[in-house]
């Protein structure tokens, strides 16, 4: 096993420069961010100049990487354009969006797969025509329209909460963007749970353990729900990236500065050191996931080892 | 057993991740200070926040704030009054004597002197502080020395020459032409003095600007809030009415909106663009809307010869009369423009050089016309056009379309008029300042200083810096050459305005509207107004 996780780390450097080189190279191809700096007015072009040059982006676009690659190893992520380190953005916005993602991923675990079992185990009856509606019908508002409207109604008409996330955003605060992050996950995992336990309920070694007499309880959590798990972790690592990447939408509803918003920015002033910056992190967020996704099966399936 | 402990194991070291990212976020945000404290929503600055450096509204908000300059422009008139400036005397419109008054003082406790405005300004215009603002400092001698026009020159000289300290409160300033109304342009955020510790710690400095405005800032934590408190030894006759403001950073407008309407927040600047049709009723008389000093325009690439030839003056003009203003306004921003009638701006007020009606039918919606004159010169270049902007912000896009549907039915094809989005504001502006448009482009100007020549000179005169659609008039040049040269400021507005004619005649850009400024508050504060420039005046604000 040691091995197998020495290769999978090994694997992730060949990934980790081309998806950075990738991202570079896009941010890139957007054009010379310098003249946007200047507003409605003709850049005065000597200032431009030493912008271009402040910036490395006089340089051609291969040097334009080695250069912020030789840096990002010496921990300079390089600068936004108001001046701030992006390391200070990256400390700033990642665990803000890893709190949101905490929150969002507890409730698809809990309520996804609690829902989903339970419909499962009862097909076709009431609670699970009822719950496959509900999922369908979250999966097919979008998030923006569910986000705003809950705000309103919890922030303005009721005033349980409060409409916009303070800049620390404590746990309490991200409770109902977590809710709304996950909503559409969650219609996904109890989807899947749903199918997988439906499978797997006549299985062989469900019928050999229902024959051993062990009790139903035991059957259900021990045998049948352990099983059924696999697919439903693999899309619960993907989506550990996703929640954090991704959040823009929620993000921006509930006033949050997390990974999604700052990419946003980085993106709409073409800054590239904000945005590979931030995909970096996030490329590794997924290597990382997905290698405990990986092991994770080891443990839930004995049949799965790694030499 | 050993399976147990290996699951035990991968959770233990997710929660250890978990805890480690959690700790290093709950350092705690800046709270209010008393509790006739203003909230007030903010948005994120371009720019560190740095006089000569700031050139957008929510860095430009802060300026107001903890700096004033020689000049303040009059919230309600936009009349450039003195502020520090006791007396700004001058015999030839070129050579000006400036005496500040005594006893103004940062808010660090050191005085405002002559000194601090010529650093401040020499700084400024030097090229390799690299700051965005320096061509304000272009007309000032010896500016072409410490800011050289080619790329990769090195400056000549550290100061300018044009600037000389006479005793601690005089300074005298040579400007390389004449300029009437340069005074007046002193009221920008550019011009600001600035304390000794700016040059002596600038990154201390810019971590918590200190200025010598109506508020100072006590604590500032980037891109999330400011609260800023009354300066209390403030020298000036707008003292703050309130304890202080607490900025705070929203990333939408929608949610900064919505948090008003919960009472968690006290003033919002720039109401949504799909609140404006809800504002009247959420807010009644809390609902400000209100002429701001900005005119929306659309440019044609005169650079371009499909459309410099002598007959596109009336293709020109027949395009601006085949948009309808009044529907657009009405429809899509909800009354919060004006169909523009003119090249400048409802704020500068008649006595500034504001002409209602300047433009006349040219300005005014008629298909039939508008088709005439373009069928007559000989129609559109090419058979069609195109309308480009960046989509990105604001209702670019819905009024894009709207005026292409507008120009298609008034020439009565579907095809004559097609809108052609660009992603991102940046890239947009190098496509217009690489000249390479072929068709009509979105241009729009918020002014820097409430003044007619601010509305025509960088825009129309030959080679200026915003002169987008590479428009060039003789005449147009020489009326602006005089009127900058004229002995006092009402010649000089008439002869801006003769100007302005020429430009109706020529038509290089067809002007659209007049942008309001938005702005709501809660019941909690009162006395909320705009200026000109579409801040809140903020130390009017009283909080009950």
């Amino acid at each position: 096993m040691g091995r197998y996780v020495i290769r999978r780390l090994l694997q992730m450097i060949p990934v980790f420069i081309g998806a950075t080189f990738l991202i570079f190279l896009m941010v890139y191809a957007l054009g010379d961010p310098v003249t946007g700096l200047f507003g409605d007015r003709a850049p005065d072009a000597a200032t431009a100049a030493r912008l271009r040059a402040e910036f490395n982006l006089d340089k051609p676009v291969w040097q334009q990487y080695l250069l912020y690659m030789g840096n990002i190893f010496t921990g300079d992520f390089g600068t936004a354009f108001n001046g701030r380190p992006v390391t200070e953005l990256l400390a700033q916005a990642i665990p803000i969006s890893f709190r949101l993602m905490l929150v969002a991923i507890v409730f698809e675990i809990v309520l996804g797969i609690v829902l989903g079992v339970v419909t499962g185990l009862r097909r076709g009856k009431a609670a699970d025509t009822s719950v496959l509606m509900a999922t369908l019908v979250v999966i097919a508002i979008p998030t923006f329209v569910l986000g705003t409207t809950l705000q309103f109604f919890l922030g303005v008409k009721l005033g349980w909460i409060n409409p916009a996330v303070s800049p620390a955003a404590p746990f309490d605060e991200l409770l109902v963007p977590g809710i709304i992050l996950a909503l559409v996950s969650l219609a996904y995992v109890t989807r899947l749970t749903r199918t997988s336990i439906v499978e797997n309920a006549r299985a062989d070694y469900v019928r050999t353990a229902v024959a051993k007499g062990l009790p139903r309880r035991r059957v259900t959590t021990r045998h049948l729900l352990r099983n059924s798990l696999i697919p439903v972790v693999t899309y619960l690592g993907a989506d550990i990236g996703t929640l954090m990447a991704g959040a823009i939408v929620t993000e921006r509803i509930f006033n949050i500065q997390g990974v999604g918003y700052q990419l946003y920015e980085g993106i709409l002033r073409q800054n590239s050191p904000t945005v590979v910056g931030f995909v970096v992190v996030l490329v590794l967020i997924f290597l990382v996931a997905n290698l405990l996704v990986d092991l994770l099966y080891a443990v839930l399936d004995p049949r799965i080892r790694y030499a | 057993m050993r399976k147990g402990t290996r699951l035990t194991a991968a959770v233990a070291t997710a929660t250890a991740v978990a805890l480690l990212a959690t700790s290093c976020g709950s350092d705690s945000g800046g709270g209010g200070g008393g509790d006739s404290t203003v909230r007030a929503s903010w948005g994120d600055p371009q720019n560190p926040l740095e006089p000569a450096n700031t050139n957008e509204v929510q860095g430009g908000k802060v300026m107001d704030m903890i700096f004033r300059g020689l000049k303040r422009y009059n919230p309600e008139t936009a009349a450039a009054e003195d502020a520090l400036a006791e007396s700004i005397e001058t015999d030839d419109q070129q050579n000006f004597t400036i005496k500040i008054k005594q006893g103004w003082t940062f808010s660090d406790g050191t005085e405002v002197t002559a000194d601090s405005f010529v650093d401040a300004w020499n700084y400024g215009a030097n090229i390799e502080n690299n700051q965005i603002n320096s061509y304000f400092f272009q007309f000032i001698d010896g500016y072409a020395d410490v800011h050289p026009e080619d790329e990769g020159a090195e400056p000549t000289a550290d100061t300018m020459s044009g600037l000389e300290v006479v005793d601690e409160h005089t300074f005298t300033v040579r400007l390389t032409e004449p300029f009437s109304l340069w005074p007046d342009t002193l009221g920008y955020a550019a011009y600001s003095p600035l304390p000794r510790s700016f040059f002596d710690d600038h990154d201390a400095w810019l971590e918590k600007p200190v200025g010598n405005g109506p508020y100072m800032i006590d604590s500032y934590s980037r891109s999330q809030s400011m609260s800023l408190v009354g300066y209390e030894d403030y020298s000036g006759d707008d003292a703050a009415q309130n304890d202080g403001v607490e900025l705070r950073v929203y990333t939408d407008n929608n949610t900064a909106y919505t948090d008003l309407q919960a009472g968690n927040l006290d003033v919002i600047d720039d109401i949504p663009a799909s609140q404006l049709n809800n504002a009247d009723a959420d807010l009644g008389d809390r609902y400000i809307n209100q002429p701001a000093g900005i005119i929306q325009t659309v440019s044609f690439p005169l650079y371009d010869d499909n459309w410099s030839g002598d007959d596109m003056v009336k293709v020109r003009q027949g395009l601006s009369m085949a948009i309808n203003r009044e529907e657009i306004t009405g429809k899509i921003f909800a009354d919060t423009r004006t169909p523009a009638t003119d090249f400048t701006s409802p704020v500068l007020e008649e006595a500034g050089g504001y002409e209602p009606d300047l433009c006349g039918d040219i300005c005014s919606y008629d298909p039939e016309r508008a088709k005439e004159m373009i069928d007559d010169a000989g129609g559109l270049p090419g058979g069609s056009v195109t309308l480009t902007s960046n989509v990105d912000t604001g209702s670019h896009r819905q009024w894009m379309d709207a005026a292409c549907n507008s120009i298609n039915n008034a020439l009565g094809d579907t095809g004559a008029c097609t809108v052609n989005p660009v992603p991102t504001f940046a890239d947009f502006r190098n496509q217009v300042t690489s000249d390479s448009m072929t068709g009509m482009f979105r241009s729009g100007w918020q002014m820097d200083y409430p003044l007619i020549q601010n509305f025509l000179q960088p825009l129309y005169y030959t080679d200026a810096s915003s002169n987008d659609s590479g428009y060039s008039s003789e005449e147009f040049d020489d009326l602006v050459n005089r009127a900058n040269s004229a002995d006092d400021e009402d010649e000089a507005i008439d002869l801006f305005k003769q100007a302005q004619q020429v430009l109706v005649d020529d038509m290089p850009v067809i002007p659209l509207w007049y942008q309001n400024g938005t702005a709501g508050h809660s019941e909690r504060v009162s006395d909320v107004r705009l200026n000109p420039f579409s801040v809140p005046v903020y130390t009017d604000i009283t909080v009950s």
